[in-house]
């Protein structure tokens, strides 16, 4: 089963990984990864600006990616856009399947993808106002550990 | 009927906008003439990629925008 949702509104990964292990029954292993808005100390809020005619496509893009390279039972990828305030969830991946390293390798995958090769643009308010943040380079060094 | 041109990211700040309407059909030089040339200047760089449709175009300068169409200029992600 795969779950891919672009959300323009809080949630609740526990609830949502919850659904997901109840919806697995007969997997042996489930792994997951939530990221959440990093507490620091001059940023009031960050927003994830995305362009859902091209964002939403492309996180199903990547999750049939992840179906092909690893075994699995289920698939599950919800991704905030908006404005978030720090503490908050940002991204949910979880994945089933019968054996731990699937697992665990595909939401690694997943992650090094979404954070720097999906249409997502970031930007924190500050005390003296907005901020874009520029890409990583350690987001590219993170994907390239795939190729 | 027109074009419509969606400025993804730091771009919309350039822009004034998140998106824009321009007399179609266009073209890449007809793109870069109706945007103010300090933004012109940004989307003419290597870092900006051009999606027509919804669809990443390999060769930016080969864009040709129907009437009814939409572009959207993509700066580098910095998502997640």
């Amino acid at each position: 089963m795969r779950d891919v949702q672009l959300l323009a509104k809080g949630f609740s990964p526990g609830k949502a990984l919850g659904l997901f292990a109840k919806a697995h029954p007969d997997a042996g292993g489930i792994a997951s990864f939530v990221g959440k808005v990093r507490p620091e100390a001059d940023v009031k809020v960050l927003e994830l600006k995305a362009y859902p005619r091209m964002t939403l496509p492309g996180m199903e893009a990547l999750a049939a990616d992840v179906e092909a390279r690893w075994t699995l039972d289920g698939l599950l990828i919800h991704h905030r856009h908006g404005v978030m305030r720090p503490g908050a969830p940002i991204v949910l991946v979880a994945a089933a399947a019968r054996h731990r390293r699937d697992v665990i390798e595909a939401v690694d995958f997943a992650m090094d993808h979404l954070k720097s090769a999906s249409w997502f643009w970031k930007r924190e308010k500050r005390g003296d106002g907005w901020h874009w943040i520029e890409p990583r380079e350690q987001d590219h060094a993170d994907l390239s550990r795939w190729a | 009927m027109a074009v419509a041109v969606v400025f993804l990211g730091k771009l919309a700040d350039l822009s004034g906008a998140a998106e824009a309407s321009l007399p179609g059909p266009l073209d890449w030089a007809g793109l870069l003439e109706a945007l103010p040339p300090s933004l012109a200047d940004e989307v003419r760089g290597e870092r900006v990629r051009v999606a027509l449709n919804g669809e990443l175009l390999a060769e930016k300068t080969a864009l040709r925008a129907a009437d009814g169409s939409e572009i959207a200029l993509l700066p580098p992600v910095s998502g997640g």
